[in-house]
């Protein structure tokens, strides 16, 4: 039984049914799921939480699902002590959270398992996203894995090979003539003419939760406290209040003392309208037209801007945007210390992560925790120049050469 | 009738011009303001339309012309 009590709008407090919904009906703004916290409390604790399954459904009872849930087996990822970018960084206690290493190797597979699993309870026979790249991978595969149907759109003008990671799965795939704006008013259309769940429109305030199990496996791979500081990547946002709603959740549970987290965004510099604001010392984000390699984050126009801008505020956090090169320099930095081979938004967050600490806002002493969200094979080319092999004759005498070692 | 639901973010040089009134006059679009923050140097505000589905998009593209941004209030759906 789920502890989900009703949807809450984040911005008047005005109470929905738990069915698909997204928007307040009064002011417009977005729904989040609202739980029973002391009835919850008497039931999740830490012992109980350590014996659960290697996956982000050890946290069931802290989700918005009632059943079976839709599961390709997401989440417990490593969380790993990087004393090499550490020290590159000045940093004495740095962690990765390597979210790569999902079934569809981004941190997507939390949302969306959470989101289609809502969307069979709801009675749904498919689900539905737009997406080029992460999000369109994993909603074909949780279709797949719960025997529903997957429609994904995509803007035509998307290469072919990026859509493999997808098709694979077999979801009816669209690509739509016109801009990315285009595709955005088509598929809010859709939602009113289609008997679909689409996975982050009428079912966001479920797929939202599922990133809270980010914050939450943090916090218990610590040994049950929360960090000093997170620097997480924003895209819509959603993932960056979700994290914090996590870690507030465990506090509130009595699971970790009273949060005090710096919560610090990172984001593309040619896509960073919730930087921008903050930066701007704004209330207000305001939209932005992407120009960024940093595809996965590249959302001008963040549904959730406002309340990530409000969490890096609240929490004594802060905003860094970096340019492409310094992205691509945090992949390289990324793998060659540490092994990780992250997608663009994690290069945004080790450059990100480097500037924080260059200017002395992230201070050496600080636990800190670096969400990677993407593994970087699906976009492979943006670093394509790091293929620079020796080419050798098949003798010794032409290795030793050209290793430049002495005959 | 078809309704959508917007935010209109205003330069400072068309705050203080009626633009929504005349939105509903020319277009037969009837606007309902759920949120809205104006200020001397910045403007924005969250409503939903009614009206024809053809009378909305030419309210819309009437607006953008005359150098107001119109977003959706559900923000971008393609994700990454």
């Amino acid at each position: 039984m789920s502890y989900a009590r009703a949807l809450r709008c984040r911005k008047c407090g005005r109470e929905y049914p738990l069915e698909p919904l997204n928007l307040c009906d009064f002011c417009l703004s977005p729904l989040e799921v609202n739980y029973d916290y002391k009835s919850m409390a008497a039931k999740v604790h830490r012992e109980k939480l350590a014996t659960g399954q290697f996956s982000m459904w050890r946290y069931h009872d802290m989700l918005p699902v009632e059943g079976e849930v839709v599961d390709l087996g997401t989440g417990f990822t490593p969380l790993i002590k990087a004393n090499n970018l550490g020290s590159e960084l000045g940093l004495d206690q740095l962690y990765i959270k390597n979210d790569c290493l999902n079934p569809t190797y981004s941190f997507k597979d939390r949302v969306v398992s959470v989101a289609a699993t809502k969307a069979r309870e709801f009675g749904f026979e498919a689900i539905a996203c737009a997406s080029t790249g992460n999000l369109a991978a994993s909603v074909a595969a949780h279709a797949a894995k719960g025997d529903m149907k997957a429609y994904v759109f995509v803007p035509a003008n998307v290469e072919p090979g990026k859509l493999v990671g997808a098709a694979i799965y077999n979801p009816v795939l669209i690509t739509v003539d016109g801009s990315y704006d285009d595709v955005n008013r088509l598929c809010r259309q859709l939602t009113e003419k289609f008997p679909w769940g689409f996975i982050n429109i009428n079912l966001r305030p479920y797929y939202a939760e599922g990133s809270k199990t980010l914050g939450y496996e943090v916090a218990e791979q610590l040994g049950w406290r929360a960090p000093d500081c997170i620097v997480a990547p924003a895209a819509s946002g959603l993932l960056f209040t979700r994290i914090w709603k996590g870690l507030d959740e465990l506090s509130i549970l009595g699971l970790i003392e009273p949060v005090n987290t710096h919560m610090y965004v990172a984001q593309a510099a040619g896509c960073s309208p919730i930087v921008n604001a903050f930066q701007a010392g704004s209330l207000h984000v305001h939209p932005v037209a992407p120009n960024t390699i940093a595809k996965s984050i590249a959302i001008g126009n963040p549904a959730d801007g406002y309340y990530a801008l409000r969490v890096a505020r609240q929490s004594g956090g802060g905003a860094a945007a970096v340019n492409d090169e310094e992205a691509i320099a945090g992949i390289k930095l990324l793998a060659q210390t540490e092994g990780i081979f992250a997608e663009a938004a994690g290069g945004v967050v080790i450059a990100a992560l480097r500037k924080l600490v260059a200017s002395g806002v992230i201070r050496r002493d600080e636990l800190t925790v670096a969400l990677i969200t993407g593994a970087g094979p699906r976009t492979q080319e943006i670093v394509s120049d790091m293929v620079q092999p020796l080419h050798i004759q098949p003798n010794i005498e032409s290795l030793e050469e050209a290793l430049k070692v002495p005959v | 009738m078809a309704k959508r639901q917007v935010m209109f973010t205003f330069p400072p040089e068309l705050i203080r011009e009626p633009v929504i009134y005349h939105l509903g006059q020319q277009f037969k679009v009837i606007p309902n303001i759920r949120q809205a923050d104006i200020s001397e140097s910045k403007g924005w505000v969250v409503l939903e339309l009614e009206g024809e589905e053809k009378d909305i998009e030419a309210g819309i593209a009437w607006l953008t012309s005359k150098g107001i941004r119109v977003d959706p209030v559900t923000g971008d759906i393609v994700e990454g």
